[in-house]
Order: C-alpha cells, then structure tokens, then sequence
C-alpha cells in the first residue's frame, strides 16, 4: 500500500465480534484506525458501521444485552477498551463522539462546551472560560457566538449546533474523535464547514467517521472501509476505494449499483 | 381510470359532512360539562358570597353562623400541605428516578411498576385506615398535623412517581448519550440533565398531586381531625433561636374539607352559606395551584423544545 | 455483464457516451482509409471531402466532451465509473487527433497528385491498414472491456512502428540517389509519420482500456505481457 499507511496505529480493531442479545451485528472486524488521519466507515443501511463506530466509546454497556468479543487495542498504552477491566466512564473521557443529530444541552453555550471540562472536575471560571474559547474556535464557532455565550444552545442554527457539538467533544482534548454521521441532518452549506472543520481538526485529532454519503467519505477520510452486513468487505486508501477498489462488491456499492 | 373533478368534490362533500357533524357532538359534549360545573360554581358562588368577608378568613369557628371563620381551617390546610410536599416530593422523585434510571428491567421491577400505577387508584379511606394503624397508633404521632401530612403524602405519592417518571422518559435519549459520551456518570447524567430539564414536569405532577390532597376528606376524617377548633397550632417560626420549631407538627388541626363538611352536617340554615363560600376558597386554592402548574410548565418548555 | 445501477438513466447515460465514441471511431477508421484511397488512386477530390469532413468529427468530440461533462457533474461517478468517464474524455481527444492526422495525409496526397508518382504505394497501404485495424481493436476492446485485445494493440504498435522505419529507410535512399525526389520523398516520409501516429493514438486508448478494466496504469512502462496483467 501507500506510503502514508506507515503512519502509527492509534487504535486497532482485531477481530471484534458484537451481538445484541443473540443477534451477531458485527463479525470478526480487524481494522487498524490511523494516527490524526482520517478514517471513513461506509456501507448501506444495517450494515453495522454505527454500531462498529459506538464500540470504540463502549455506548453499547449502556443498554443491557449487548456483548462484545475480540478486542479494540488503544495506543500508546496498548489497552483493550472492551475488557470488562477498563471501565467504559475512561473510555468515554479520552474518545468522545459527535451524533447523528445535533443534541446540544438544553443550557447556554457555554455551559455546553464545559460540561465535558466539569466532568473532569474542571470548575475554576478562568481556565473553563479559556477553554472554551479555544474549543470554540476549533470548531469554527468562536466569532459567531462570542457575543452570546449565555444564549440557549437551542437559539443556534442545524450547524451551528452541530459545530456547538464538535466544540463540546474536542473540549476534553479527546484522543480519537468519534463522527455517526454527523451531517446528515444538515444542509449542503452546513456540511460543507463542517467537513472544511473536519479537514483541519486532522492535524489534532484522529478521526473515525460513519456516512451515509458516499461523496463525503471520498472528500474527507484518509482511508475507508466498506462494510457489508456486519463484515469490512474491504479496507484501503480512500483514493484507491474510490478510484479503484479491489473488491467487486465495494465497486458495485460506490458506483451505485447495489445498496 | 381517473375520477372526474365533480365525482372528487362530491366525495369530498360527503367525507366533510362527518367532520362537521363531529365538531358540533364534540362542543356539545364539551358544553355539558362545562356548563355543568359553571353553573354548580357560580351557585356556590351565589350562595357564599355575603360571607366571603376579610373576617371569615381571620375567625375561628363559632356557634354563631355569621360569627364563624375558616382560621383554623386554611391554616391547617397549608400546614398539612407543607408536610405532603416534605414527605411526597423527595420519596416520589427519588423513587421515579430510581425506576427509569437505574432499576435493571426484569420482572421485579414491572411488577413494582404496575402496582405504582394501581395504587393511585386505591379509595382515600383505605389509606386513612393504613395511617390510622402505622402513623396515629404505632408510631404515635397521634391525631396530628404530621399524620395527617404523611396520610396525603402516602395518598399523592403514586401521582408523583408516574408524573415524575412520564417526565423523566421526556428527556430525548440522544441528551443522556450526550452527556455519557462526555464521561458522565449516571448520577451526573441525571442530576446535570435529565432531572433538571423535567423539573417542569415533574413540578407540575407535584402540584396536581397537591391540589388532590388538599380536596381529601375520608383521610384525614378516619384519622380523627377535630371538626371544631377554636386555636391556631403552635407557630412554625419562633422569634428566638433558631426561629423554627416543630411543635406545630404534633398539634390537633382541622381542614378547609373537614371544616366544609362540619358546616353542612349542620341543622341550621346559616351555616349552609358558611360551607358554600368555604368551598368557593377551596376551589379556588385548588385553581390557583393547577394555574401555577400549568404557568411553571409552560415557561420551562419555552426554553426547552427537543 | 456488469451490474445495473440503482438509478436506470444514469446506465443510458453511460451508454449514450460509449455510443457516440463508436460512431467517432467508424468515421476515423472511414477517413483512413478514404486517406489511402486518395493517396493510392490519385483521387485528390476524395481527399477534398475528406479535409472538410474533419469538422464532423470536432462536433462529435464536442458532443462526447459536453455529455461527459454532463454525467460527472451530476452524477459524480465513482471507481470503474470514473474510469470510463476519465477514459472516454481521453479517448476522444485521440480519436480527434487520429482525424487530424487523416487530413494531413489527404493534404500531402493532394499535393502528391500534382506531380508524377515516385513509385508504387505497398508499404503504406500497408501500414495504413494495420493502424486502421489496431483503431478498430483498441475501441472494440474499450467497448468490451476485453484487457486481451487491448494487449494485442500494444503488441501491434512495435510492428508498424518497424513498418515506418522500413519506409523511412527507403525513401532515404531514394533521396540519395535522385534529389529531385527530395520534395515527395519528404511527403511520403510524413505520411508515414502521420499513420505511426495514428498507430499510437490507438495505442494509447488500448493502454487506458488496459487501465479501465484492470484498473492498473501501464502507460510509460515497458510494453505489457499477458502474464504480468492476469
């Protein structure tokens, strides 16, 4: 492969199974996640990219009946995040994750982007209100709401709340940030920054990203895998998944032949 | 085959004629009970009215008609009230939030969840009893404000747990993911989320769960409140340190109900009128309070649209 | 055969492309060899209308240009898709370069046919077609996705490559002992030229179709074998 693929492994799946009660969703999934590098999760409805996606932040130990197997290693410490050792609260604090839809807290802006900080016993008001600013402008948001930090979250606009979102999951400095889809409920000029904002947010931070949309993952990952009913059918350079995969089933999905 | 425009608005006529005729049952039906309770209002009203003088809030029961007041009456009341909301509040709401946030959902805690459910619909009287045993004998708070307090709590306690939970199970899911996915625990996921954002529902439960009480008759009657009671209990606020005490909570006390039903048991004509206009202040305390409920639910969901 | 897509016009779009290139090619192989026709019969008129019908193919390439142009903005095609869309847009510019070299050749055979032959036309003829078949091979292959055929072009090229060098090497040595054929050896000599381009040209879309359908770049390598593509 490329020679970027050389980059260091920030997190690697080795074949990880998960069943929600006895329904096998994901089956044997061994993918590398490279280091502040962009990496796509694409595939049609069902496929099992969101619920491959909610292991790395363990968001399935919220609902009961859900089991995993295999491991995902995170480095530099090598540790399996599943192992029913790692409590998934720590798991949580160093891979956060933006949602689906915009669900900012029904509090001012501020409030939001610190509440990651509070969680992490953050109180002080001069370091939260550094903080935030710098969270803030990372997420591009900083010059459209300096003016109205005590402003209700909800008064946003759809992007402007998803950014407010991003702002909130970069606040804690996560180590791998967690996309599902994060612009399907917005408009083209909305997606558009905030695919612009993930584009700059690699330099940081690694990036793991569900999509729907095809053309997304093509502009924006560094590498992709597609998936297939619960199985990475393929996993390579973005550049080569989108000009040229290797697998017959991945070309039929991209060029909209089946899905 | 296409159906011709005239056919279209034929069938359309046809389908709007139920519309209309539903509208018209409708309203007449709403009208019934309306009018209904108006006018039994407004008879009430009538009727109390030449007692509802500044005086009849500031006297004691008497054996004179004209002479006779709600003091000890509306005192009562909102004493037993305070320990209702005391007693009701923090039981209902932490049980609720135990039920919806963290009881693990197997068959014991179904179980537990229906008969919740029931036990809103267990008559008043049986609870009077149940206090009348566990609180006035047992415990020996006697025949208090405090058993009395606890007796409606008991009574409102369900209408808290389901109102607080219905609430809670407002709270859109994708906010507690939020507020795991920052490494929250689930305590702070409910103390810095979900319970705040429901406390319009939840205070509004709380209310309507009051407003029940405060109507309660059979209760407090089977624990023995006194009818007639010519003294004020003893006064929560002291002027010495510490300014409370809880003297009060032991003291023998009526109700505006009770008050209400004592006047209407009796022969004269006189003290018709007293329970009449008694019972326009009920009413309105109950309206009050549902008021507020319904002003509290509507300023909190101004801020929070999901 | 190939998968349809989900969504069924973008399929007759496709096709509607690949269509009009098939047209392009048959008239470029026509002009071929209406170009040797003249050159060989002496038919400067031929050659004429050949020179004027060079427009109907720079519409064709602009008609091919605009649907392609059409398809990726609107369809943002994908993998095997967006190699055919990369290829059809290169292959067209090849063939309306192959266009272009027929007119050349119609144009020095106009100027040949004012003055007496050198000698009997074989080689050319030849040569012409040979290009003229690899031209037919390579947009066969395209049209098929058949990587073999595609190969055997590549494989041609070496052959009328060493074709030209023959000619050359002979009109040179006409040249030596006559100079008063210098002028129509040096026509002769870019004619030769102009069918080796041609050959290219052909080459070249027999190495995209390589690419299409292996999805493997072999332009500016050595010459492909069947054995490294399989």
């Amino acid at each position: 492969m490329s020679a970027s693929v050389q980059a260091t492994l920030k997190a690697e799946a080795k074949d990880l199974n998960f069943y929600y009660g006895d329904f096998k969703a994901l089956k044997g999934i061994s993918i590398p996640v490279h280091d502040k590098k962009i990496t796509a999760l694409i595939g049609p409805s069902g496929c099992g990219k969101s619920t491959f996606l909610r292991c790395f932040n363990r968001m399935h130990d919220l609902y009961p009946g859900n089991r995993y197997e295999g491991e995902i290693t995170l480095n530099p410490d090598n540790v399996n995040i599943l192992s029913p050792k790692v409590d998934p609260i720590e798991v949580r604090m160093r891979i956060s994750m933006v949602f689906q839809k915009p669900n900012p807290f029904p509090k001012s802006i501020f409030e939001n982007v610190a509440y990651g900080l509070r969680v992490r016993g953050i109180n002080k008001r001069s370091v939260l209100e550094e903080k935030v600013e710098v969270a803030l402008q990372n997420a591009a948001l900083w010059n459209e709401v300096k003016d109205r930090l005590h402003d209700l979250a909800f008064n946003l606009s759809g992007g402007q709340q998803q950014r407010l979102c991003i702002a909130r999951a970069l606040a804690i400095d996560p180590e791998i940030m967690l996309f599902d889809e994060p612009t399907s409920a917005l408009d083209p000029i909305a997606t558009a920054s905030i695919e612009e904002l993930m584009d700059e947010l690699k330099d940081r931070f690694t990036i793991l990203i569900v999509t729907h949309n095809m053309q997304q993952a093509a502009r924006v990952s560094d590498f992709t895998a597609f998936m297939y009913l619960g199985e990475v059918v393929e996993y390579n350079d973005t550049k080569k998944i989108f000009t040229n995969p290797d697998k017959q089933q991945t070309e039929d999905y991209i060029t909209g032949r089946f899905g | 085959m296409q159906q011709s425009v005239a056919e279209i608005r034929r069938l359309i006529a046809r389908h709007k004629f139920w519309d209309y005729a539903f509208a018209i049952v409708g309203m007449i039906c709403l009208m019934v009970g309306i009018l209904v309770l108006l006018s039994l209002f407004a008879d009430l009203a009538r009727t109390g009215a030449p007692r509802l003088t500044p005086a009849f809030f500031t006297s004691f029961p008497s054996r004179m008609a004209e002479e006779a007041g709600i003091l000890s009456a509306w005192v009562g009341s909102v004493l037993v009230m305070v320990v209702t909301a005391c007693a009701a509040v923090p039981l209902g709401v932490a049980a609720a939030i135990y039920l919806e946030e963290y009881a693990p959902k197997n068959w014991m805690t179904a179980i537990i969840e229906i008969n919740v459910t029931n036990l809103a619909g267990v008559p008043s009287i049986v609870y009077g009893l149940l206090a009348l045993g566990l609180f006035v004998y047992i415990l020996g708070f006697g025949q208090s404000i405090l058993s009395a307090g606890l007796t409606l709590a008991l009574l409102i306690l369900p209408v808290v747990i389901v109102a607080t939970r219905e609430s809670l199970r407002a709270v859109p899911g994708s906010i507690r993911e939020a507020a795991y996915a920052l490494g929250a625990t689930r305590w702070q996921m409910v103390s810095d989320h979900v319970l705040p954002y429901s406390s319009a529902g939840i205070m509004t439960g709380i209310i309507m769960g009051l407003s029940r009480a405060i109507g309660e008759t059979a209760p407090i009657i089977t624990i023995g409140a006194l009818t007639f009671i010519a003294f004020l209990p003893n006064s929560p606020i002291s002027p010495e340190f510490p300014f409370v005490n809880a003297k009060w909570l032991m003291d023998p006390f009526t109700v505006m109900p009770i008050q209400m039903f004592n006047w209407t048991s009796r022969p004269e004509e006189e003290f018709q009128l007293n329970a009449a206009a008694a019972g326009v202040v009920l009413l309105a305390m109950t309206l009050a309070m549902n008021a507020v409920a319904i002003y509290l639910r509507y300023r909190i969901r101004k801020k929070i649209k999901w | 055969m190939e998968r349809e897509h989900t969504f069924k016009q973008y399929d007759a779009e496709l096709n509607e492309i690949r269509g009009l290139l098939l047209e392009m090619g048959g008239k470029v192989e026509q002009m071929i060899a209406n170009a040797m026709k003249a050159l060989v019969d002496r038919d400067s008129d031929l050659a004429r209308r050949l020179i004027a019908s060079d427009h109907e193919i720079n519409h064709l390439e602009m008609a091919i240009d605009e649907k392609c142009l059409q398809v990726l903005a609107r369809r943002q095609p994908a993998a095997r898709d967006l190699r055919f869309m990369t290829l059809a847009l290169k292959i067209v510019t090849d063939l309306e370069r192959i266009g272009d070299q027929c007119t050349s050749v119609a144009k020095r055979a106009v100027e040949l046919n004012q003055e007496p032959p050198l000698k009997p036309y074989i080689d050319l003829p030849r040569m012409a077609n040979w290009a003229s078949v690899m031209v037919k091979e390579a947009l066969d292959a395209f049209v098929r996705g058949d990587s073999e055929l595609a190969i055997k072009v590549c494989r041609d090229d070496q052959f009328v490559d060493g074709l030209n060098d023959q000619i050359q090497r002979e009109l040179l040595t006409f040249m030596m002992e006559d100079p008063s054929t210098i002028s129509r050896a040096l026509k002769l000599n870019y004619i030769s030229k102009y069918l080796e381009r041609i050959a290219d040209h052909a080459t070249n879309v027999a190495e995209m179709v390589i690419f299409m359908v292996k999805g493997k770049d072999i332009r500016h390598t050595a010459p492909p074998s069947g054995d490294e593509l399989a």
